[in-house]
């Protein structure tokens, strides 16, 4: 009885205090705005969400694209031009039921605009809610197809899955990289099987022979039998469409094993080099497509590899120029609207105004937008984006440019 | 704990938890309509209630029958996925309609499998049963993790390991893309309606409890050599409640699946179990109004913690840690007993007074 009466009050005390924060919420409303400064400038502040895996498994990619999208604004905002932006980054330990939540948070504190969610099955969840609420969304690193399909107010920095799949296939093939290939994949992946599928179709398309395909789950930390199975097949390049942790232990298993075949990996090995207690030697050789590398000489890549290194002491992985590059194009789309409509103001801009007038930019023909991971990005009406892949090999400890 | 002394009391138990879940409803649906709600815990609001079914559900083969299970969340994916197909398969009925057979179908498969697995793991005792349902509830998740399910005009298709064997029109879709799980689920669950079979699952599970069945499983957990000799068979019994709690858990997923635009096998791993288990323990194994409430609290607690950002599962740990020291210190307890009594003495002088 009294555990039961502790607990009552316990409840009562927690839905006063959850309906007192309601009445606070503010989902922004009214108020459109446009034309209020004029000449065609952009002012005011933008609450700009970020959605991520802070902590859990995949933290590597959501702090990295936190990061990346911290440093951009800091940048927009040291520039004073009348516009700001005001960032806040919540965890969804990469599930979809968290990444909900986080996004109904970031709703409760009035945000406008969201640069998320980093990684694919949480986006999926999280871009179907924004889609009934019209929320922008730019998803700095969500690969999916089903992540955009049949919603047109996300979009995609990345490159969809089947692109990755596909453009790893071709990029094989046109540099002759290997004619035996093996694929180690997640089974219980979503975003390792759909490269997968990609890749095996486009592979067999294109004639390179697939000697070996092998799974594993989530738990796997033995890969003596996959590693094995591609040794004895005689497979010259093995193709790794996975994240980076499970990347790590196979790098270390055929080294082990004495096999050194060529490896290729996608954007989900970015990461590899900030392990901790990983002998980076093993990823020497190390293959991926990427759209970002961080040895780049161009001015704009040079200056954020600069300040993510002086910030957070590392070299920033793709996740994080994906990140930085969210928050630019975002500013880029509302400058060009501004620059067409005689001025912006988006201070208390609710954010289904702001959804239709980005989509509209995203989606205008002559947009497009620079930045890190490619110069000239421009998004086709499926959210999808178009530009160029690049490939990098990691040499000496850092990613080297192809 | 229950114990057959109190098995009088039961019925007002049983009244107090039927109120709690009322109560919950009208106020949160007060909040709604009136919009004096954060949409964070507007959100909460189904999958609250569904992890409070599966905190019950798991109650009653936990606190009532006696055995530890560690698989709960394997039961709740087999609705989940079902629920998916039927709501996709009925496309052109009515929500409450999809959502009600959806619910149905998938607790009556997760039934089954309760019933198949419990063939033999209700053969084990103790320890051994736990590590077993442990394994069957992974087993599940992989095999969920390698199956295909499309649609297109002739019907359902099926296939294992292998989504080119579906055999599907062009123009099908796929339901279920193995580890990619569900995607594009339409969201038809509604508050009202988890709420509703929250209600409809206590039911069951306290006229189950007060029953003479529920009295010859309680036999059987306090002491199963007696009951036996009673002529009370402990495989049947036992069977009974693992099957019930295994195609509640199937209810339960099968809101929660519809809930949300995307499923993934993976979410249905043997953390879920765990957390599931930990609302049953903290709210009191056999006490089914802790369950509701620790469920509750439990599942809003890691998100009014988002203000220690980094810190805050290691924040939710220790609250888990002090509400576990708390509700066992000796000397607490008495002092709200003295509490509690006058509280109780206040009532009855205020007479009808709530």
């Amino acid at each position: 009885m009294k555990k039961k009466l502790l607990s009552l009050i316990m409840v009562g005390a927690m839905v006063l205090s959850m309906t007192a924060c309601g009445q606070s919420g503010n989902t922004g409303s009214g108020n459109t705005g446009s034309g209020a400064s004029g000449n065609g400038a952009l002012t005011g502040t933008l609450k700009l969400g970020v959605i991520g895996p802070l902590t859990g498994g995949a933290a590597i990619y959501g702090n990295a694209v936190a990061n990346g999208a911290k440093i951009a604004v800091d940048e927009i905002n040291a520039e004073a031009t009348g516009f700001t932006i005001e960032l806040q980054a919540q965890d969804d330990e990469h599930d979809a039921e968290k990444s909900v939540n986080a996004y109904h948070q970031l709703q409760d504190w009035g945000v406008q605009a969201i640069a998320g969610t980093v990684t694919t099955t949480p986006c999926i969840a999280v871009s179907a809610e924004a889609n009934s609420d019209r929320v922008f969304m730019l998803t700095p690193s969500a690969s999916a197809v089903a992540v955009t399909e049949g919603k047109d107010n996300v979009f995609q920095l990345c490159f969809a899955d089947p692109n990755q799949g596909s453009a790893s296939a071709q990029y094989i093939f046109d540099n002759k990289l290997a004619t035996k290939v093996a694929i180690i994949y997640n089974n219980a992946d979503a975003y390792s099987t759909g490269i997968y599928q990609t890749f095996k179709a486009k592979a067999t398309e294109l004639g390179l022979e697939v000697v070996s395909e092998t799974t594993f789950t989530d738990d796997t930390t033995d890969f003596s039998v996959q590693v094995g199975d591609a040794q004895s097949n005689g497979a010259d390049l093995v193709f790794l469409p996975i994240y980076y942790t499970p990347a790590s232990l196979i790098l270390q298993q055929a080294a082990s094993a004495g096999y050194e075949p060529k490896f290729f990996g996608v954007d989900g090995m970015d990461g590899i080099l900030t392990i901790e207690g990983f002998d980076t030697s093993l990823a020497e050789g190390v293959m991926l497509l990427t759209p970002f590398s961080a040895d780049a000489t161009d001015d704009l890549t040079k200056n954020f590899v600069a300040k993510y290194n002086e910030n957070y002491g590392e070299v920033p992985s793709q996740f994080a120029a994906d990140g930085y590059d969210c928050a630019y194009a975002i500013k880029a789309a509302l400058e060009f609207y501004a620059a067409k409509n005689g001025g912006l103001d988006v201070t208390d801009m609710s954010s289904a105004d702001l959804c239709e007038i980005l989509i509209s930019v995203f989606t205008d023909p002559d947009f497009s937008a620079d930045g890190v991971t490619g110069l000239g990005m421009v998004w086709d009406a499926n959210g999808q984006v178009n530009k160029q892949p690049k490939a990098v090999v990691i040499k000496d400890g850092v990613y080297v440019g192809m | 704990m229950f114990s057959f002394k109190k098995a009088s009391g039961l019925s007002k138990k049983a009244f107090i938890n039927y109120a709690i879940v009322i109560v919950f409803y009208l106020v949160f649906q007060i909040l709604v309509s009136t919009g004096n709600i954060t949409s964070a815990l507007k959100g909460q609001l189904i999958p609250i209630t569904c992890y409070m079914i599966m905190a019950v559900s798991l109650n009653l083969v936990v606190g009532i029958s006696g055995e530890l299970s560690l698989g709960h969340a394997g039961f709740m994916s087999v609705g989940a996925f079902t629920a998916v197909i039927i709501s996709s398969a009925m496309g052109n009925a009515s929500n409450p309609a999809r959502l009600f057979v959806s619910i149905l179908v998938g607790a009556i498969l997760a039934g089954i499998a309760g019933f198949l697995i419990g063939i033999p793991v209700l053969r084990l005792n103790g320890d051994y049963l736990a590590i077993v349902t442990l394994a069957f509830g992974e087993i599940i998740k992989n095999i969920l993790n390698c199956l295909y399910v499309g649609i297109d005009e002739k019907g359902l298709h099926f296939a294992f390991n292998n989504p080119d064997a579906l055999g599907m029109d062009p123009l099908g879709k796929v339901l279920i893309n193995g580890p990619m799980g569900a995607v594009g689920i339409s969201k038809i669950a509604t508050f009202t309606g988890a709420v509703i079979l929250l209600l409809v699952v206590l039911i069951i599970i306290q006229n189950l409890v007060n029953s003479r069945t529920g009295r010859a499983i309680m036999a059987i957990r306090d002491n199963r050599i007696a009951a036996e000799s009673m002529g009370i068979s402990p495989m049947k019994y036992k069977m009974l409640a693992f099957t019930i709690s295994a195609a509640m858990a199937g209810s339960a997923g099968a809101v929660y699946a519809l809930n949300y635009s995307t499923l993934v096998p993976k979410k249905f791993d043997f953390n879920t179990s765990i957390l599931v288990l930990v609302f049953v323990v903290l709210g009191g194994i056999g006490n089914m109004t802790g369950s509701l409430i620790a469920a509750g609290i439990l599942v809003v607690l890691p998100e009014l913690l988002r203000k220690f950002s980094d810190y805050r599962m290691l924040v939710y740990a220790i609250v888990l840690i002090l509400v576990m020291l708390v509700t066992n210190n000796e000397k607490l307890k008495g002092r709200m007993d003295i509490f509690a009594k006058k509280v109780r003495m206040k009532i009855s002088k205020g007479g009808k007074k709530k």
